[in-house]
């Protein structure tokens, strides 16, 4: 098992190198004020029923599994330090992981909604990171594609019985991932470019934004394999009860991760 | 298990510092002020049309409340694998 680790090592070390050239870059979530009125609302609008179904899916998880209620704190709480900590990327410069992976794919993508949503709400509150009236567009960034794309890939690893750690890097790596790509997107779609439009835009939000992202993914699917880990030692009822995991995923020490 | 968790540890950490040691003269700043630059560059007239209600007021009272919510987060996250060790850990 060690020399896969091994292998994966080799590999994010080559991924460093490649992307040492980069230029220097920034991201981050979209800043208060810098998101025409248009698309805020555009993007409030299209947030707002993910918010609605969540709450409803919370609900009734916690109704159904009042057992689960500290699980629940706890992916909260995941996403809390995570989007708290800025790390240097190879980019030259910083950005943070979401954690939004653990919770959707423990909870659902739509829980997830809820619970970032109320990180974003803070962050722009208190530490004028984000901001309120761009709240919708990097809600359905980080809370809605991000946690789609973690439940999506989780799921779609179970079908393929990928081993369990393997579904769950992926799911949180490219959930994490995703989220600065549509954060890209959007921007792009507000500031086309003079000359080449959107797609000229894109590809240089893109850049920098999805770029940085990279390695703060890669960090983000390790850290999420090693709570899973630890979920799967101490917390296998609530993990049967929502049924994320098998029987079979199970040995005795805790999963076959 | 354990060992393990040790090694991908290590690998995150590693990550975290690997661009601080390869970039070492880079400015890391994370900044919101070349985010305006990319935009005046797309969009030269487009002028932010709202500002943030409260800001920190300086950078050292926006690590504090950065630290705070890892903290609060971490602090969960300690309590919550604690309660669920112990608990495995008495059953009989």
């Amino acid at each position: 098992m060690l020399s896969a680790y091994k292998k994966i090592f080799l590999i994010l070390v080559l991924l460093v190198a490649l992307l040492f050239s980069s230029s220097n870059a920034y991201a981050m979530h979209i800043m208060e004020g810098f998101l025409p009125l248009k698309w805020c609302l555009v993007w409030a609008i299209i947030t707002l029923p993910f918010i609605i179904f969540g709450l409803l899916s919370l609900n009734k998880t916690v109704k159904n599994h009042p057992e689960t209620k500290m699980l629940l704190g706890l992916a909260g709480a995941f996403t809390f330090v995570l989007s708290a900590l800025k790390i240097p990327s190879v980019t030259g410069s910083c950005s943070h992981p979401t954690g939004v992976g653990l919770g959707a794919i423990l909870f659902g993508p739509t829980a997830m909604s809820v619970l970032g949503l109320i990180v974003l709400i803070f962050q722009a509150l208190l530490l004028a990171h984000g901001g309120i009236t761009t709240l919708g567009a990097n809600t359905f960034s980080m809370a809605v594609v991000g946690p789609f794309v973690a439940y999506g890939i989780y799921k779609l690893g179970q079908r393929l019985n990928s081993p369990l750690w393997l579904s769950v890097f992926l799911a949180a790596a490219l959930g994490d991932l995703l989220t600065y790509v549509v954060t890209a997107l959007q921007l792009a779609l507000a500031f086309p470019a003079e000359i080449g439009g959107f797609t000229a835009s894109f590809a240089k939000f893109t850049g920098i934004f999805a770029v940085t992202q990279i390695p703060l993914a890669i960090s983000e699917g390790l850290l999420t394999i090693i709570i899973f880990n630890l979920l799967t030692i101490y917390n296998k009822q609530e993990l049967q009860e929502l049924a994320i995991i098998s029987p079979k995923d199970i040995s005795r020490k805790g999963a076959k991760i | 298990m354990r060992r393990k968790n040790i090694i991908l540890f290590i690998i995150v950490i590693m990550l975290v510092i690997i661009p601080l040691w390869v970039k070492g003269n880079a400015e890391f700043s994370g900044a919101d002020g070349q985010a305006k630059v990319v935009i005046t560059q797309m969009q030269p007239d487009y002028k932010p049309w709202f500002s943030s209600l409260w800001k920190p007021p300086s950078g050292e009272i926006e690590s504090l409340l950065f630290a705070l919510q890892a903290a609060i987060g971490a602090g969960f996250i300690g309590y919550f694998l604690g309660c669920f060790k112990s608990k495995k850990e008495t059953k009989p």
